[in-house]
């Protein structure tokens, strides 16, 4: 397993984890302010496995502070798809959905790593991961298929999430080793994806240009701005542990 | 699956007896025992003692602070040399809580977790069908599939109109 391959599944984990987590207080109702928090605990917990795994094996003095909270945005390799910003509740909907959807595939795949410890960390996190899926396939039917209002914003959400999907499915030069097909994960997503679309009465995407640079350190503006202030406290007052 | 039963595997009663006070922060009702988050306790007979523990959710935040509380117990009662280990695998299961465990749940106002799930996870719009814990009427709804910690979802009950936290079957 190559020690970017296991940050950049930390990365993701952790920038669509503070991404939710600026839900905070701003919630829709109280009960899915809740959810979506909660959602960020989980993701934030498996950046912190993986982090962890990617310090021992750096073995350089690294910590899972100074991996989170040290690195600057071109040594970042999360997707473009978890940086992009929260929008209105669809948005953020349509994001988790997408990447949840994702996730559920890979760590499917990645539980059964000849890698024990990667094993380990996704075979738990996907008891968690399928409870995020479950609840952001139900908000995109009830958004889709809800008022006016709702749908015009879930297609909205969808027209612009899009193109940062082709990224998934596009492996790094780390993702060979990896034991996972990346590519062939799509089929999977689709026909998920297909299934809560037609549930939700949302027309299926069509194939388009895609994003892509994100895991490769090569990110939107946005990233910069989540790490400003996300990496505020440990570069203000150096040397704080989680 | 395997079950894991701690009675099986410490065999040291003092051991037990010292668990067993140590709560979990968020339920302080469960001790850690109950939870069946103690995965193996290892006396090599040197005086030393290796607590192996695995954490409910992935992100649960009150893992550092139920490690210190088994090392401070431990301390209070002669131990020295503590070790205090995190395993992930097997993950956690609530088939793991103790029978007493759940009653003492049930008693505290928390709905225990059923022993096995009902509905398929990915199945959308299914509910599991819970037992008001306090007027103990199945004629309840799920208002949110999360709640006030990782572990619990949120319900409703029609009859007592309570609303009651339920430790979700995971």
């Amino acid at each position: 397993m190559h020690i970017d391959y296991i940050l950049h599944l930390a990365d993701n984990a952790l920038i669509l984890g503070h991404r939710n987590s600026e839900w905070c207080g701003h919630g829709p109702v109280l009960e899915q302010d809740i959810a979506i928090t909660n959602i960020s605990l989980d993701l934030i917990g498996q950046a912190r496995n993986f982090y962890q795994y990617a310090a021992a094996m750096k073995n350089d003095g690294s910590t899972e502070d100074s991996l989170a909270y040290l690195r600057d945005t071109r040594e970042f390799k999360n997707c473009l798809l978890a940086e992009q910003p929260n929008g209105d509740w669809a948005t953020t909907i349509v994001r988790q959905f997408f990447l949840s959807n994702h996730q559920f595939e890979l760590y499917t795949e990645l539980g059964k790593s000849s890698d024990a410890q990667i094993a380990a960390i996704c075979n738990k996190a996907l008891k968690e991961v399928t409870y995020h899926l479950k609840w952001s396939s139900e908000w995109v039917i009830r958004l889709g298929d809800g008022t006016g209002e709702s749908k015009a914003r879930t297609l909205k959400a969808v027209a612009e999430l899009w193109t940062y999907t082709g990224e998934l499915f596009i492996p790094a030069p780390y993702e060979s080793a990896s034991g996972v097909d990346t590519a062939a994960l799509r089929s999977a997503w689709m026909s998920r994806l297909t299934e809560v679309f037609l549930e939700a009465h949302l027309p299926i995407p069509a194939d388009t240009f895609y994003q892509s640079g994100g895991k490769t350190g090569l990110h939107s503006e946005h990233l910069g701005f989540i790490l400003a202030e996300m990496q505020f406290m440990q570069r203000a007052y150096p040397n704080l542990v989680w | 699956m395997q079950v894991w039963k701690y009675e099986r595997v410490i065999m040291d009663q003092k051991i037990i007896d010292i668990l067993a006070n140590v709560p979990d922060p968020e339920v302080p009702v469960l001790s850690v025992l109950d939870l069946g988050i103690i995965r193996d306790v290892v006396l090599p007979g040197d005086g030393s003692v290796e607590v192996v523990i695995t954490p409910t959710y992935t992100g649960c935040p009150a893992m550092d602070v139920i490690a210190t509380q088994i090392r401070m117990e431990l301390l209070a009662h002669g131990y020295a040399n503590i070790k205090i280990r995190t395993v992930l695998s097997p993950a956690w299961t609530t088939e793991w809580m103790s029978e007493e465990g759940k009653r003492k749940l049930k008693e505290y106002g928390i709905a225990p977790p059923l022993p096995k799930p009902q509905v398929s996870n990915t199945t959308l719009f299914a509910e599991e069908t819970i037992q008001c814990p306090h007027c103990n009427s199945w004629h309840t709804r799920k208002v949110s599939e999360f709640g006030s910690t990782a572990c619990k979802a949120l319900y409703t009950c029609a009859h007592c109109l309570e609303t009651f936290d339920y430790f979700k079957c995971h």
